[in-house]
Protein backbone atom coordinates (compact mmCIF):
# COMPACT_ATOMS: atom_id res chain seq x y z
CA UNK A 1 0.00 0.00 0.00
CA UNK A 2 1.67 3.33 -0.85
CA UNK A 3 0.77 6.85 0.50
CA UNK A 4 1.54 10.25 -0.05
CA UNK A 5 4.97 11.26 1.25
CA UNK A 6 2.92 14.18 2.68
CA UNK A 7 0.81 11.62 4.94
CA UNK A 8 4.63 9.73 5.53
CA UNK A 9 3.81 11.46 9.34
CA UNK A 10 0.70 10.75 10.14
CA UNK A 11 0.85 7.68 11.83
CA UNK A 12 3.62 8.87 14.17
CA UNK A 13 2.37 12.46 14.84
CA UNK A 14 -1.56 11.00 15.49
CA UNK A 15 0.76 8.71 18.03
CA UNK A 16 1.94 11.79 19.71
CA UNK A 17 -1.49 13.39 19.95
CA UNK A 18 -2.87 10.31 21.65
CA UNK A 19 0.38 9.75 24.15
CA UNK A 20 -0.37 13.69 25.13
CA UNK A 21 -4.32 12.90 25.22
CA UNK A 22 -3.48 9.40 27.92
CA UNK A 23 -0.89 11.21 29.52
CA UNK A 24 -3.51 14.70 30.23
CA UNK A 25 -6.26 12.35 31.47
CA UNK A 26 -4.22 10.16 33.64
CA UNK A 27 -2.95 13.06 36.15
CA UNK A 28 -6.73 15.02 35.64
CA UNK A 29 -9.06 11.88 36.32
CA UNK A 30 -9.33 10.51 39.68
CA UNK A 31 -11.12 7.37 39.24
CA UNK A 32 -8.76 4.38 39.01
CA UNK A 33 -10.66 2.87 36.04
CA UNK A 34 -10.62 6.07 33.94
CA UNK A 35 -6.25 6.85 34.71
CA UNK A 36 -6.45 2.83 33.40
CA UNK A 37 -8.20 3.83 30.38
CA UNK A 38 -6.11 6.80 30.07
CA UNK A 39 -2.67 4.30 30.57
CA UNK A 40 -3.90 2.28 27.40
CA UNK A 41 -4.54 5.83 25.33
CA UNK A 42 -0.41 6.39 25.83
CA UNK A 43 0.25 2.78 24.95
CA UNK A 44 -1.98 2.89 21.94
CA UNK A 45 -0.04 6.03 21.37
CA UNK A 46 3.41 4.48 21.56
CA UNK A 47 2.24 1.50 19.46
CA UNK A 48 1.08 3.86 16.52
CA UNK A 49 4.65 5.88 16.78
CA UNK A 50 6.50 2.37 16.65
CA UNK A 51 4.66 1.18 13.73
CA UNK A 52 4.15 4.39 12.02
CA UNK A 53 7.80 4.98 12.16
CA UNK A 54 8.61 1.40 10.11
CA UNK A 55 6.50 1.98 7.52
CA UNK A 56 9.47 2.43 4.86
CA UNK A 57 8.57 3.41 0.92
CA UNK A 58 6.00 0.27 -0.71
CA UNK A 59 7.69 -2.01 1.98
CA UNK A 60 6.96 -2.30 5.72
CA UNK A 61 9.95 -3.19 8.19
CA UNK A 62 8.78 -5.99 10.08
CA UNK A 63 10.99 -5.46 13.07
CA UNK A 64 8.98 -2.56 14.62
CA UNK A 65 5.63 -4.75 14.10
CA UNK A 66 7.17 -7.52 16.02
CA UNK A 67 7.72 -5.09 18.89
CA UNK A 68 4.64 -3.76 18.93
CA UNK A 69 2.73 -7.15 19.22
CA UNK A 70 4.95 -8.09 22.16
CA UNK A 71 4.20 -4.48 23.14
CA UNK A 72 0.39 -5.16 22.94
CA UNK A 73 1.02 -8.69 24.90
CA UNK A 74 2.26 -7.06 27.83
CA UNK A 75 -0.27 -4.42 27.64
CA UNK A 76 -3.29 -6.36 27.52
CA UNK A 77 -1.79 -8.72 30.29
CA UNK A 78 -1.16 -5.43 32.62
CA UNK A 79 -4.92 -3.88 31.79
CA UNK A 80 -6.25 -7.22 33.29
CA UNK A 81 -4.64 -7.26 36.33
CA UNK A 82 -5.16 -3.70 36.81
CA UNK A 83 -8.84 -4.11 36.20
CA UNK A 84 -9.29 -7.14 38.30
CA UNK A 85 -7.74 -5.28 41.15
CA UNK A 86 -9.93 -2.05 40.45
CA UNK A 87 -13.29 -4.59 40.86
CA UNK A 88 -11.64 -6.10 43.82
CA UNK A 89 -11.06 -2.61 45.72
CA UNK A 90 -14.71 -1.70 44.33
CA UNK A 91 -16.20 -5.24 46.39
CA UNK A 92 -14.40 -4.63 49.28
CA UNK A 93 -15.33 -1.04 49.48
CA UNK A 94 -18.78 -1.90 48.81
CA UNK A 95 -18.98 -5.02 51.16
CA UNK A 96 -17.06 -2.50 54.15
CA UNK A 97 -20.24 -0.27 53.34
CA UNK A 98 -18.84 3.05 52.97
CA UNK A 99 -20.75 5.14 50.65
CA UNK A 100 -19.66 5.60 47.43
CA UNK A 101 -16.84 3.06 46.43
CA UNK A 102 -14.48 5.03 44.92
CA UNK A 103 -13.56 9.17 45.27
CA UNK A 104 -15.77 11.23 42.64
CA UNK A 105 -14.70 11.88 39.65
CA UNK A 106 -14.39 15.72 38.37
CA UNK A 107 -16.90 15.33 35.56
CA UNK A 108 -20.40 15.86 36.25
CA UNK B 1 23.23 -24.66 27.31
CA UNK B 2 24.71 -22.01 29.15
CA UNK B 3 23.59 -20.75 32.96
CA UNK B 4 22.96 -17.58 31.13
CA UNK B 5 20.28 -19.14 29.30
CA UNK B 6 19.20 -21.10 32.67
CA UNK B 7 19.15 -18.35 34.89
CA UNK B 8 15.92 -16.78 33.14
CA UNK B 9 14.59 -20.43 31.71
CA UNK B 10 15.23 -22.36 35.69
CA UNK B 11 12.35 -19.68 37.72
CA UNK B 12 9.74 -19.45 34.48
CA UNK B 13 9.90 -23.48 34.60
CA UNK B 14 9.34 -23.62 38.79
CA UNK B 15 6.77 -20.85 38.06
CA UNK B 16 4.48 -23.13 35.99
CA UNK B 17 5.48 -26.13 38.21
CA UNK B 18 3.95 -23.92 41.04
CA UNK B 19 1.04 -22.86 39.31
CA UNK B 20 0.34 -26.39 38.52
CA UNK B 21 1.31 -27.69 42.04
CA UNK B 22 -1.25 -25.40 43.66
CA UNK B 23 -1.00 -25.87 47.15
CA UNK B 24 2.20 -27.74 47.31
CA UNK B 25 3.96 -24.74 45.67
CA UNK B 26 6.02 -23.86 48.21
CA UNK B 27 7.55 -27.31 48.35
CA UNK B 28 9.33 -26.66 45.16
CA UNK B 29 11.62 -24.07 46.98
CA UNK B 30 14.21 -26.93 47.94
CA UNK B 31 14.37 -27.61 44.44
CA UNK B 32 14.63 -24.06 42.85
CA UNK B 33 17.13 -23.32 46.02
CA UNK B 34 19.76 -25.21 45.71
CA UNK B 35 19.18 -25.43 41.39
CA UNK B 36 19.46 -21.20 41.64
CA UNK B 37 22.11 -20.68 44.10
CA UNK B 38 24.55 -23.31 41.91
CA UNK B 39 23.37 -21.92 38.52
CA UNK B 40 24.86 -18.12 40.03
CA UNK B 41 27.60 -19.60 41.51
CA UNK B 42 28.62 -20.83 37.37
CA UNK B 43 27.73 -17.64 36.59
CA UNK B 44 30.32 -15.91 38.79
CA UNK B 45 33.25 -18.20 38.10
CA UNK B 46 32.54 -18.13 34.28
CA UNK B 47 35.39 -16.45 32.20
CA UNK B 48 35.26 -13.25 31.41
CA UNK B 49 33.71 -11.97 27.90
CA UNK B 50 30.55 -14.72 27.58
CA UNK B 51 28.25 -13.86 25.85
CA UNK B 52 25.22 -16.03 24.81
CA UNK B 53 22.55 -15.09 21.96
CA UNK B 54 19.22 -16.66 22.50
CA UNK B 55 18.29 -19.15 19.79
CA UNK B 56 21.44 -18.01 17.78
CA UNK B 57 19.93 -14.83 16.65
CA UNK B 58 22.43 -12.55 15.40
CA UNK B 59 22.32 -8.95 16.37
CA UNK B 60 20.98 -6.61 15.75
CA UNK B 61 17.82 -8.84 15.93
CA UNK B 62 18.24 -11.66 18.56
CA UNK B 63 18.64 -11.11 22.22
CA UNK B 64 22.48 -11.14 23.89
CA UNK B 65 22.91 -12.08 27.47
CA UNK B 66 26.32 -11.57 28.94
CA UNK B 67 28.17 -12.17 32.05
CA UNK B 68 29.45 -8.77 33.42
CA UNK B 69 30.27 -7.35 36.07
CA UNK B 70 27.10 -6.22 37.19
CA UNK B 71 25.47 -9.71 36.32
CA UNK B 72 28.08 -11.40 38.21
CA UNK B 73 27.44 -9.17 41.74
CA UNK B 74 23.35 -8.57 41.25
CA UNK B 75 22.57 -11.89 40.14
CA UNK B 76 23.99 -14.11 43.23
CA UNK B 77 22.80 -11.59 45.36
CA UNK B 78 19.41 -11.48 44.20
CA UNK B 79 19.64 -15.40 44.35
CA UNK B 80 20.50 -15.06 48.25
CA UNK B 81 17.59 -12.92 48.69
CA UNK B 82 14.75 -15.28 47.27
CA UNK B 83 16.03 -18.20 48.78
CA UNK B 84 16.09 -16.44 52.18
CA UNK B 85 12.56 -15.18 51.65
CA UNK B 86 11.36 -18.21 50.50
CA UNK B 87 12.86 -19.58 53.47
CA UNK B 88 10.67 -16.90 55.94
CA UNK B 89 7.36 -17.22 53.71
CA UNK B 90 7.50 -20.90 53.64
CA UNK B 91 5.33 -21.05 57.20
CA UNK B 92 3.60 -17.51 56.35
CA UNK B 93 2.50 -18.73 52.49
CA UNK B 94 1.30 -22.12 53.87
CA UNK B 95 -1.82 -23.33 53.04
CA UNK B 96 -2.46 -24.07 56.75
CA UNK B 97 -1.61 -20.93 57.73
CA UNK B 98 -5.47 -20.05 58.07
CA UNK B 99 -7.99 -18.34 55.61
CA UNK B 100 -5.13 -17.19 53.64
CA UNK B 101 -5.26 -19.88 51.18
CA UNK B 102 -5.81 -17.50 48.46
CA UNK B 103 -2.68 -15.84 49.37
CA UNK B 104 -0.46 -19.16 49.94
CA UNK B 105 -1.64 -20.30 46.37
CA UNK B 106 -0.22 -17.18 44.74
CA UNK B 107 2.74 -16.09 46.30
CA UNK B 108 5.14 -18.70 45.28
CA UNK B 109 4.43 -18.48 41.51
CA UNK B 110 4.72 -14.96 41.78
CA UNK B 111 8.03 -15.17 43.30
CA UNK B 112 9.56 -17.04 40.85
CA UNK B 113 7.99 -14.69 37.93
CA UNK B 114 10.04 -11.94 40.01
CA UNK B 115 13.04 -14.21 40.35
CA UNK B 116 13.30 -14.53 36.68
CA UNK B 117 12.35 -11.56 35.53
CA UNK B 118 15.01 -9.77 37.60
CA UNK B 119 17.71 -11.89 36.43
CA UNK B 120 16.76 -11.48 32.75
CA UNK B 121 17.29 -7.81 33.28
CA UNK B 122 20.58 -8.08 34.94
CA UNK B 123 21.91 -10.53 32.08
CA UNK B 124 20.52 -8.79 28.68
CA UNK B 125 21.65 -5.96 26.72
CA UNK B 126 18.51 -5.61 24.54
CA UNK B 127 16.49 -2.52 25.89
CA UNK B 128 12.57 -3.67 24.46
CA UNK B 129 13.50 -7.22 26.27
CA UNK B 130 14.80 -4.91 29.06
CA UNK B 131 10.82 -3.38 28.91
CA UNK B 132 9.47 -6.94 28.81
CA UNK B 133 11.47 -7.70 32.27
CA UNK B 134 10.53 -4.57 33.99
CA UNK B 135 6.91 -5.34 33.30
CA UNK B 136 6.99 -9.07 34.32
CA UNK B 137 8.91 -8.40 37.61
CA UNK B 138 6.28 -4.89 37.83
CA UNK B 139 3.88 -7.36 37.58
CA UNK B 140 4.70 -9.57 40.12
CA UNK B 141 5.74 -6.74 42.48
CA UNK B 142 2.27 -5.48 42.12
CA UNK B 143 0.21 -8.40 42.90
CA UNK B 144 2.69 -8.74 46.14
CA UNK B 145 2.29 -5.55 47.21
CA UNK B 146 -1.91 -5.63 46.84
CA UNK B 147 -1.45 -8.60 49.28
CA UNK B 148 -0.99 -5.94 52.16
CA UNK B 149 -3.00 -2.83 50.96
CA UNK B 150 -4.61 -3.32 47.78
CA UNK B 151 -5.41 0.58 47.41
CA UNK B 152 -1.13 1.22 47.76
CA UNK B 153 -0.87 -1.85 45.50
CA UNK B 154 -3.29 0.08 43.05
CA UNK B 155 -1.47 3.57 43.07
CA UNK B 156 1.97 1.61 42.76
CA UNK B 157 0.60 -0.17 40.05
CA UNK B 158 -0.45 2.79 37.97
CA UNK B 159 2.53 4.96 38.34
CA UNK B 160 4.55 1.41 37.80
CA UNK B 161 2.68 1.08 34.11
CA UNK B 162 3.30 4.86 33.28
CA UNK B 163 7.12 4.67 33.92
CA UNK B 164 7.80 1.99 31.54
CA UNK B 165 5.25 3.09 29.25
CA UNK B 166 7.50 6.46 29.29
CA UNK B 167 10.29 3.82 28.89
CA UNK B 168 8.68 2.10 26.19
CA UNK B 169 7.75 5.27 24.10
CA UNK B 170 12.17 5.68 23.92
CA UNK B 171 12.75 2.19 23.02
CA UNK B 172 10.05 3.04 20.25
CA UNK B 173 12.48 5.87 19.04
CA UNK B 174 15.38 4.44 19.43
CA UNK B 175 13.91 1.31 17.41
CA UNK B 176 12.60 3.52 14.35
CA UNK B 177 15.89 5.28 14.45
CA UNK B 178 19.09 3.41 15.31
CA UNK B 179 17.19 -0.28 13.74
CA UNK B 180 18.30 -1.55 16.85
CA UNK B 181 17.46 -1.50 20.66
CA UNK B 182 20.73 -3.51 21.89
CA UNK B 183 23.12 -1.60 24.30
CA UNK B 184 26.20 -2.43 22.74
CA UNK B 185 25.23 -1.67 19.21
CA UNK B 186 24.10 1.97 20.31
CA UNK B 187 27.13 1.97 21.86
CA UNK B 188 28.42 2.68 18.40
CA UNK B 189 25.79 4.31 16.61
CA UNK B 190 24.31 6.97 19.03
CA UNK B 191 24.84 10.24 18.01
CA UNK B 192 23.74 13.26 19.60
CA UNK B 193 20.88 13.85 17.79
CA UNK B 194 17.09 15.41 19.10
CA UNK B 195 15.04 11.63 18.69
CA UNK B 196 17.92 10.43 20.65
CA UNK B 197 18.21 13.18 23.46
CA UNK B 198 14.12 12.87 23.55
CA UNK B 199 14.58 9.17 23.81
CA UNK B 200 17.18 9.02 26.98
CA UNK B 201 15.04 11.87 28.53
CA UNK B 202 11.77 9.89 28.37
CA UNK B 203 13.28 6.41 29.24
CA UNK B 204 15.52 8.30 32.33
CA UNK B 205 12.31 9.82 33.38
CA UNK B 206 10.26 6.69 33.53
CA UNK B 207 12.80 4.36 35.01
CA UNK B 208 13.38 6.97 37.83
CA UNK B 209 9.78 6.79 38.40
CA UNK B 210 9.68 3.19 39.01
CA UNK B 211 13.35 3.09 40.80
CA UNK B 212 11.33 5.45 43.55
CA UNK B 213 14.28 8.28 42.89
CA UNK B 214 13.44 11.58 44.97
CA UNK B 215 10.89 13.26 44.20
CA UNK B 216 9.26 10.41 42.34
CA UNK B 217 9.62 7.81 45.52
CA UNK B 218 5.89 8.97 46.27
CA UNK B 219 4.38 5.74 45.80
CA UNK B 220 7.15 3.88 47.86
CA UNK B 221 6.78 3.90 51.20
CA UNK B 222 2.87 3.26 51.23
CA UNK B 223 3.34 0.04 48.98
CA UNK B 224 6.39 -1.35 50.85
CA UNK B 225 5.08 -0.76 54.20
CA UNK B 226 1.64 -2.21 53.96
CA UNK B 227 2.66 -5.51 51.96
CA UNK B 228 3.47 -8.74 54.12
CA UNK B 229 6.96 -8.83 55.24
CA UNK B 230 8.56 -11.37 52.65
CA UNK B 231 6.76 -9.64 50.10
CA UNK B 232 8.22 -5.74 51.02
CA UNK B 233 11.73 -7.28 51.65
CA UNK B 234 11.43 -8.44 48.21
CA UNK B 235 10.07 -5.40 47.01
CA UNK B 236 12.59 -3.27 48.19
CA UNK B 237 15.58 -5.47 47.77
CA UNK B 238 14.97 -6.49 44.60
CA UNK B 239 12.61 -5.02 42.06
CA UNK B 240 13.48 -1.11 42.69
CA UNK B 241 17.03 -2.63 41.46
CA UNK B 242 16.40 -3.62 38.05
CA UNK B 243 14.97 -0.01 36.88
CA UNK B 244 18.65 1.04 38.50
CA UNK B 245 20.78 -1.55 36.51
CA UNK B 246 18.78 -0.19 33.37
CA UNK B 247 19.28 3.62 34.33
CA UNK B 248 23.00 1.91 34.30
CA UNK B 249 23.57 0.34 30.77
CA UNK B 250 21.87 3.66 29.45
CA UNK B 251 24.17 6.04 30.97
CA UNK B 252 27.56 4.69 31.33
CA UNK B 253 26.98 1.53 28.06
CA UNK B 254 25.16 2.71 25.25
CA UNK B 255 24.64 6.23 25.79
CA UNK B 256 27.98 6.97 27.88
CA UNK B 257 29.46 9.19 25.15
CA UNK B 258 27.01 11.32 24.23
CA UNK B 259 25.45 11.93 28.27
CA UNK B 260 26.78 15.59 29.06
CA UNK B 261 28.12 16.32 32.64
CA UNK B 262 25.18 18.89 33.63
CA UNK B 263 22.26 15.84 33.18
CA UNK B 264 25.24 13.69 35.05
CA UNK B 265 25.10 16.51 37.89
CA UNK B 266 21.36 16.57 37.92
CA UNK B 267 20.90 12.98 38.67
CA UNK B 268 23.84 13.08 41.47
CA UNK B 269 21.39 16.32 43.19
CA UNK B 270 18.73 14.19 42.97
CA UNK B 271 20.34 11.48 44.66
CA UNK B 272 22.16 13.87 47.45
CA UNK B 273 17.94 15.27 48.19
CA UNK B 274 17.03 11.98 48.33
CA UNK B 275 19.70 10.52 50.97
CA UNK B 276 18.39 13.71 52.91
CA UNK B 277 14.92 13.95 53.01
CA UNK B 278 14.61 10.28 52.97
CA UNK B 279 16.66 10.17 56.13
CA UNK B 280 14.97 12.88 57.74
CA UNK B 281 11.58 10.92 57.32
CA UNK B 282 12.77 7.85 58.43
CA UNK B 283 13.72 9.29 61.47
CA UNK B 284 9.89 11.56 61.77
CA UNK B 285 8.47 7.46 61.24
CA UNK B 286 6.58 6.63 64.25
CA UNK B 287 5.81 2.92 62.32
CA UNK B 288 8.65 0.52 62.22
CA UNK B 289 7.86 -0.78 58.47
CA UNK B 290 7.73 3.43 57.11
CA UNK B 291 10.80 3.64 58.75
CA UNK B 292 12.27 1.14 57.00
CA UNK B 293 10.46 1.94 53.67
CA UNK B 294 11.70 5.38 53.94
CA UNK B 295 15.04 4.54 54.23
CA UNK B 296 14.98 2.91 50.99
CA UNK B 297 14.55 5.96 49.33
CA UNK B 298 17.31 7.04 51.41
CA UNK B 299 19.50 4.53 50.11
CA UNK B 300 18.35 4.69 46.81
CA UNK B 301 20.02 8.15 46.79
CA UNK B 302 23.66 6.96 47.06
CA UNK B 303 23.44 4.68 44.16
CA UNK B 304 22.26 8.17 42.06
CA UNK B 305 24.53 10.13 43.78
CA UNK B 306 27.35 8.38 42.89
CA UNK B 307 26.90 8.70 38.87
CA UNK B 308 28.58 11.71 38.28
CA UNK B 309 31.43 10.60 40.83
CA UNK B 310 31.57 7.91 38.06
CA UNK B 311 31.35 10.21 35.25
CA UNK B 312 34.50 12.70 36.08
CA UNK B 313 36.76 10.25 38.04
CA UNK B 314 40.17 9.74 36.73
CA UNK B 315 39.86 6.11 37.67
CA UNK B 316 36.42 5.18 37.14
CA UNK B 317 36.19 1.72 37.98
CA UNK B 318 36.30 2.62 41.69
CA UNK B 319 33.28 4.44 42.17
CA UNK B 320 31.65 1.65 39.20
CA UNK B 321 32.68 -0.75 41.96
CA UNK B 322 31.49 1.12 44.81
CA UNK B 323 28.06 1.78 43.54
CA UNK B 324 27.13 -2.49 42.68
CA UNK B 325 28.89 -2.75 45.97
CA UNK B 326 26.17 -0.40 47.46
CA UNK B 327 23.19 -2.39 45.30
CA UNK B 328 24.25 -5.43 46.36
CA UNK B 329 24.59 -4.63 50.02
CA UNK B 330 21.63 -2.57 50.19
CA UNK B 331 19.55 -5.63 49.06
CA UNK B 332 20.59 -7.82 51.74
CA UNK B 333 20.94 -5.89 54.41
CA UNK B 334 17.31 -4.34 53.43
CA UNK B 335 16.12 -8.02 52.55
CA UNK B 336 17.30 -9.15 56.49
CA UNK B 337 15.79 -5.69 57.93
CA UNK B 338 12.24 -6.47 56.68
CA UNK B 339 12.28 -10.13 57.19
CA UNK B 340 13.74 -9.41 61.19
CA UNK B 341 10.89 -6.29 61.27
CA UNK B 342 8.14 -8.34 60.30
CA UNK B 343 9.40 -11.10 63.07
CA UNK B 344 9.35 -8.64 65.84
CA UNK B 345 5.91 -6.97 64.63
CA UNK B 346 4.03 -10.37 64.13
CA UNK B 347 5.66 -11.27 67.66
CA UNK B 348 4.31 -7.73 69.09
CA UNK B 349 0.78 -7.83 67.29
CA UNK B 350 1.87 -4.41 66.90
CA UNK B 351 3.12 -1.68 64.41
CA UNK B 352 5.09 1.12 65.89
CA UNK B 353 8.29 1.04 67.13
CA UNK B 354 7.57 1.92 71.01
CA UNK B 355 5.86 -1.37 70.58
CA UNK B 356 9.68 -3.18 70.56
CA UNK B 357 10.08 -2.35 74.00
CA UNK B 358 12.20 -4.88 75.46
CA UNK B 359 12.00 -7.17 72.68
CA UNK B 360 16.33 -7.87 72.75
CA UNK B 361 15.68 -9.63 75.67
CA UNK B 362 12.59 -12.06 74.35
CA UNK B 363 13.81 -12.01 70.60
CA UNK B 364 17.41 -11.72 70.76
CA UNK B 365 18.28 -13.51 67.44
CA UNK B 366 15.69 -10.87 65.30
CA UNK B 367 16.67 -8.30 66.87
CA UNK B 368 20.42 -8.87 66.51
CA UNK B 369 19.44 -9.67 62.43
CA UNK B 370 18.48 -6.23 62.68
CA UNK B 371 20.56 -4.65 64.26
CA UNK B 372 23.53 -6.53 61.73
CA UNK B 373 21.50 -4.66 58.56
CA UNK B 374 21.64 -1.92 60.41
CA UNK B 375 25.70 -1.68 60.46
CA UNK B 376 25.77 -2.16 57.27
CA UNK B 377 22.74 0.16 55.85
CA UNK B 378 24.63 3.22 58.15
CA UNK B 379 27.76 2.43 56.73
CA UNK B 380 29.84 1.24 59.76
CA UNK B 381 32.57 -0.92 59.52
CA UNK B 382 33.38 -3.82 58.78
CA UNK B 383 30.32 -3.90 56.36
CA UNK B 384 29.13 -3.99 52.37
CA UNK B 385 27.72 -0.53 53.24
CA UNK B 386 31.08 0.76 54.32
CA UNK B 387 32.83 -0.48 51.72
CA UNK B 388 31.06 0.90 49.15
CA UNK B 389 30.25 4.36 51.45
CA UNK B 390 34.18 4.55 51.93
CA UNK B 391 34.81 4.00 47.86
CA UNK B 392 32.37 6.68 47.24
CA UNK B 393 33.71 9.42 49.91
CA UNK B 394 37.20 8.42 48.38
CA UNK B 395 36.21 9.33 45.21
CA UNK B 396 34.33 12.39 45.89
CA UNK B 397 37.37 14.03 47.59
CA UNK B 398 39.90 12.86 45.17
CA UNK B 399 37.48 15.02 42.24
CA UNK B 400 37.74 18.22 45.17
CA UNK B 401 33.99 17.51 45.42
CA UNK B 402 32.85 19.39 48.69
CA UNK B 403 28.98 18.79 48.41
CA UNK B 404 28.68 14.56 47.95
CA UNK B 405 31.40 13.98 50.41
CA UNK B 406 29.49 16.29 52.78
CA UNK B 407 25.84 14.46 51.78
CA UNK B 408 28.01 11.35 52.13
CA UNK B 409 29.11 11.95 55.90
CA UNK B 410 25.94 13.62 56.93
CA UNK B 411 23.61 10.67 55.23
CA UNK B 412 25.67 8.41 57.28
CA UNK B 413 24.98 9.81 60.64
CA UNK B 414 21.36 10.41 60.03
CA UNK B 415 21.39 6.84 59.27
CA UNK B 416 22.58 5.85 62.34
CA UNK B 417 20.03 8.33 64.19
CA UNK B 418 17.21 6.40 62.27
CA UNK B 419 18.37 2.91 62.88
CA UNK B 420 19.51 3.66 66.43
CA UNK B 421 16.35 4.50 67.76
CA UNK B 422 14.22 0.73 66.94
CA UNK B 423 17.09 -0.81 68.86
CA UNK B 424 17.82 1.43 71.59
CA UNK B 425 13.76 0.66 72.16
CA UNK B 426 14.55 -3.01 71.93
CA UNK B 427 16.99 -2.80 74.52
CA UNK B 428 15.24 -0.39 76.60
CA UNK B 429 12.54 -1.92 79.70
CA UNK B 430 13.54 -4.13 82.74
CA UNK B 431 11.10 -6.73 81.75
CA UNK B 432 10.88 -8.71 78.49
CA UNK B 433 7.66 -8.99 77.13
CA UNK B 434 5.76 -12.70 76.67
CA UNK B 435 6.02 -13.29 73.11
CA UNK B 436 6.12 -16.64 71.76
CA UNK B 437 9.42 -18.15 70.97
CA UNK B 438 11.32 -17.51 67.98
CA UNK B 439 11.12 -20.47 64.63
CA UNK B 440 15.01 -21.21 64.43
CA UNK B 441 14.28 -21.59 60.22
CA UNK B 442 12.71 -18.33 59.92
CA UNK B 443 15.01 -16.32 62.17
CA UNK B 444 17.68 -17.99 60.31
CA UNK B 445 16.50 -16.08 56.68
CA UNK B 446 17.12 -12.75 58.06
CA UNK B 447 20.39 -13.48 60.07
CA UNK B 448 22.22 -14.85 57.27
CA UNK B 449 21.13 -12.27 54.97
CA UNK B 450 22.38 -10.25 57.37
CA UNK B 451 26.02 -11.65 57.96
CA UNK B 452 26.46 -11.60 54.15
CA UNK B 453 25.88 -8.15 54.42
CA UNK B 454 28.19 -8.09 56.40
CA UNK B 455 31.00 -10.40 55.33
CA UNK B 456 30.66 -8.10 52.14
CA UNK B 457 32.94 -5.63 53.93
CA UNK B 458 35.92 -8.49 53.95
CA UNK B 459 35.77 -9.30 50.09
CA UNK B 460 36.44 -5.72 49.04
CA UNK B 461 38.98 -6.60 46.68
CA UNK B 462 37.15 -9.97 45.49
CA UNK B 463 33.90 -7.07 44.17
CA UNK B 464 36.09 -4.51 42.80
CA UNK B 465 37.00 -7.25 40.62
CA UNK B 466 33.99 -9.14 39.84
CA UNK B 467 32.35 -5.61 38.96
CA UNK B 468 34.90 -4.75 36.23
CA UNK B 469 34.50 -7.96 34.47
CA UNK B 470 33.83 -6.81 31.11
CA UNK B 471 32.50 -3.45 32.24
CA UNK B 472 31.34 -0.93 29.64
CA UNK B 473 34.47 1.32 28.16
CA UNK B 474 33.12 4.61 30.01
CA UNK B 475 33.55 2.95 33.19
CA UNK B 476 36.77 0.64 32.66
CA UNK B 477 39.54 2.27 34.87
CA UNK B 478 43.09 2.86 33.47
CA UNK B 479 44.23 0.55 36.62
CA UNK B 480 42.23 -2.23 37.01
CA UNK B 481 43.37 -2.99 40.37
CA UNK B 482 45.85 -1.27 42.39
CA UNK B 483 48.01 -3.70 44.01
CA UNK B 484 49.23 -1.30 46.97
CA UNK B 485 45.13 -1.10 48.26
Amino acid sequence: MTVPAVLGHLFPLTGAVLVGLGLCGFITLRHPLRQLLAVNVIGAGIFLILGGLGRGEGVTDPYPQALVITGIVVSVALTALGTAMIARLSEDRRAAGSGPDQPKDQDP
Amino acid sequence: MSPLDLLVAAPLAFMVAALVAGQGGRWLILAAGPVMLALSAWLVVLPPGVAHLVGDWDLPLGILLRADGVARLLVPATSACFVAVALYAWHEFSPKAGAETARAHTFWPMLYLMWGGSNAGYLTTDLFNLYVTIEMVSLAAVAMAAMGSLAAGLQYFLIALVGSLAYLLGVALLASHYDTVDATLLAVRARPDLPTLMAITVMTAGLLVKTALFPLHGWLPPAHAAAPAPASALLSAVVIKLGFVILLRLWFEAFAEIIRPAAMDLLGGMGALAILYGSVQAIRQERLKLLVAYSTVAQLGYLFLAFPLIANAQNPAEPWAAVLVHAVSHMLAKAAMFLAAGLMLKAVAGDRISDLAGLARAMPLSVTAFALAAISLAGLPPSGGFTAKFLLLHAAIEQGRVVPAAVLVIGGLLGAVYLFRPLSVAFSGSAAPAVRAEAPLRVAAPLALASLAIALGFAGMTLIELSSVAAPPAVAGPVQAEPGR
